[in-house]
């Protein structure tokens, strides 16, 4: 396990050069000059504004010199400066990716929850009026678009009942909390700002389910699907033939055989959403990397769209070795550095 | 005698099929009686209704099934219970081996825990501690060499055999009064099947338990089995002392499986020696089920069902038993 974990991780930097190297060759393949965006369309007649543009942002030295530049820059964590906020990106990304987190992680626990939940309510009472309930619960998570049901909640839970408050991640009147983690929900508790944590808490709690309605949606389906294949197998027909309770046989004996497929599918839901909750994040007016993105593509940012890129990566590389790792914890058939028989 | 271990009268159980239009019957008018510490032998080909039996007695077929008829247990009315009540009853007083050693373990837990819920399911006051400790006495039982450190593998550690042998822990979990074995060797090697059976005969020696033992090889019926039934489409044809059946079978497909077996100066086993297979449970032939494929066959056995009679010492359901006792000739010259 530990030598599996290490190999992993060793093979990490690889894998991330890999993600770089495509981020900054598609980029650079784009069509349309960056430039444009930087000084505007009426300078680019100007030949020495063009210039003097081009060699600061070393565009004019050739393509694996500008590759070798960015990577010397990547190893110190300089990610080069955004051509649209004139801020380092790396620091643009900090701010923004706890923001994202904060509202992914929210999500993800809400979502697979209620996702595990519904799936084996759905598998136990197959048919039934459960089942066909989560079913539409599943597919309307799944398949409405995020600026349909964000809106939707916004109006009922926010403008019609003032249950919950608007966008934003705080009280508008209430002052961020000082960054140490960017974390909200974090910061507010380490400055002792109950008031601030409770806001933070009922801002995050629409965005994010939302959010995990879609997880909601995979997650169920998922789990029933598993749950109906495990229920059928001989061992929980055993389980039963010892007397086990139909809780005990469905939780104890089924849940856990059909969580791992279903784990292959959180991982890869988690990796997802850190770059595709964008238009959460513009309906919810959350400063985080998925409306980042947008703008940096809008612009054609090429150091912000490689930085995200390379954050969206990471976050995929991560979310496989999670769930690697929680694969191997669940399942002892898979053996140190390979997954082994059935 | 005393009230049987299990008794099973005129079972019937039928299965609904999807539209839900016909249901067909698996298992018709089922007589099965098992005493304490002995075996009774369970054999049939595929299909013929055995495990349907079982579950039946378990109260763990699927919801599409309808039971007709009586299952006592010690002169307790199974299906009558509740599932609650049955549940008391699954594991603590019927331990059940299933066919497959290899399906029949969770994946995901260790052998050991897997023994130590069996135990604490119907012995709440047992701690963790104590059932892991029971557990791995009971892998001593079943001759599970180094209990201690097998009780803390996964199924997939152990071999098919060791397996079996961990199933059959769990079935042994709380001294049981019958062990129902499904076919418990079909899957497992020649000399691995021996070594199984001599395991579950010397536990019913030990601990007096009755034993059904379902198998479609009555060859693994002779070593362990003091009587047997016959099931051929869902119904007994022949029951009685496995002595006087293998002496002379009275029906003609008792006849051709006792033919089919290997003799001992064969090293092969030899083609069945009956022809043609069972009919699917869909289109049950007019009259005496096997009459399709019987080489004694006369017109009344296409249009009269033969009832189980006495003859002689052995209850049989066959028109022509006498004939058919009295051939001394193979199935394949009748
Ligand atoms: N759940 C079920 N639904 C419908 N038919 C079934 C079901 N279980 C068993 N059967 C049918 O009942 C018959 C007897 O099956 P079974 O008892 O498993 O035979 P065997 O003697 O090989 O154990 C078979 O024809 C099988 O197809
Ligand atoms: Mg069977």
């Amino acid at each position: 396990m530990f030598a599996y974990v290490t190999k992993r991780l060793i093979a990490m930097p690889f894998l991330l050069l890999g993600v770089i190297t495509v981020a900054f060759l598609l980029t650079h393949f784009t069509a349309a000059d960056p430039l444009t965006s930087i000084i505007g369309e009426r300078q680019m007649n100007n030949p020495e504004v063009v210039e003097a543009a081009r060699q600061r942002w070393g565009l004019d030295r050739s393509l694996p010199e500008q590759y070798l530049v960015y990577l010397g820059n990547l190893v110190t964590g300089d990610f080069g400066t955004s051509f649209r906020t004139r801020q380092p990106v790396a620091q643009d990304l900090i701010l923004r990716l706890p923001a994202t987190l904060e509202l992914v992680i929210a999500a993800m626990m809400l979502g697979t929850l209620f996702g595990i939940t519904l799936g084996v309510l759905a598998a136990r009472f197959r048919g039934g009026v459960i089942d066909n309930l989560a079913r539409l619960f599943a597919l309307i998570g799944a398949s409405a678009p995020v600026f349909w049901s964000g809106l939707l909640v916004l109006f009922v839970f926010s403008v019609q009942l003032g249950w919950l408050p608007g966008p934003g991640r705080i009280d508008a009147r209430a002052v961020a909390p000082p960054f140490v983690t960017g974390f909200f929900t974090i910061d507010t508790l380490l400055a002792g700002d109950w008031t601030g944590f409770r806001s933070v808490l009922l801002h995050l709690l629409l965005p994010a389910s939302v959010l995990g309605w879609t997880v909601t949606g995979i997650v169920s389906r998922m789990v029933r699907a598993s749950m109906l294949d495990v229920l059928s197998q001989e061992y929980i027909l055993a389980a039963r033939a010892k007397g086990a309770s139909p809780v005990r046989v469905l939780l104890h004996h089924a849940l856990r055989n059909a969580m791992l497929p279903t784990l292959t599918i959180i991982g890869f839901s988690f990796a997802y959403l850190i770059t595709g909750a964008v238009l959460t994040e513009t309906i919810f007016a959350w400063p985080g990397i998925g409306s980042y993105a947008v703008s940096a593509a809008r612009g054609l940012d090429h150091p912000a769209i490689v930085g995200v890129t390379i954050i969206g990566g990471a976050a995929f590389l991560i979310a496989n070795l999670l769930t690697d790792i929680a694969y191997a914890v669940v399942d002892p058939r898979v053996k140190l550095g390979a997954k082994a028989g059935a | 005698m005393s009230a049987p271990l299990l008794a099973i009268r005129d079972l019937t159980v039928s299965f609904a099929t999807r539209r839900g239009g016909h249901a067909f019957q698996a298992v018709s008018g089922v007589d099965l009686t098992v005493q304490s510490g002995e075996v009774h032998g369970v054999v049939g080909e595929s299909g013929s209704g055995k495990s349907v039996t079982m579950l039946a007695v378990m109260q763990l077929l699927s919801q599409s099934a309808t039971i007709a008829g009586s299952i006592m247990l010690d002169g307790q009315e199974l299906t009558a219970l509740s599932d609650r009540q049955m549940r008391k009853i699954r594991g603590a007083r019927i331990g059940y081996i299933f066919q497959d050693p290899m399906t029949a373990l969770n994946p995901l837990l260790t052998v050991g825990e897997q023994i130590a819920e069996a135990v604490r399911i119907h012995r709440g006051d047992v701690g963790h501690k104590h059932a892991v400790a029971r557990a791995i006495d009971l892998l001593r039982l079943v001759a599970i060499p180094n209990p201690e450190k097998r009780a803390n593998q996964y199924p997939h550690e152990f071999s098919g055999g060791m397996r079996q042998r961990a199933v059959i822990a769990m079935a042994m979990a709380n001294e049981p009064d019958l062990l129902i074995a499904d076919e418990p060797t079909t899957a497992l090697d020649v000399t691995i099947q021996a070594q199984i059976m001599e395991l579950l005969d010397q536990l019913r020696r030990e601990k007096n338990i009755g034993i059904v033992l379902v198998t479609h090889d009555l060859g693994v019926v002779a070593g362990v089995a003091k009587s047997l039934s016959i099931m051929y489409a869902g119904r007994v044809v022949e029951r009685g002392l496995v002595d006087d059946v293998f002496a002379a079978p009275h029906h003609p497909y008792t006849k051709g499986l006792l033919e089919s077996l290997p003799q001992m100066d064969e090293r092969v086993e030899r083609l069945s020696a009956i022809a043609g297979a069972p009919p699917p449970i869909s289109a049950r032939p007019s009259g005496c089920p096997f009459h399709p494929r019987c080489p004694y066959v006369i017109e009344r056995c296409r249009s009269e069902r033969p009832v189980l009679r006495p003859v002689g010492p052995i209850d049989v359901a066959c028109h022509r038993a006498e004939i058919v006792a009295a051939d001394k000739g193979t199935l394949q010259d009748a």
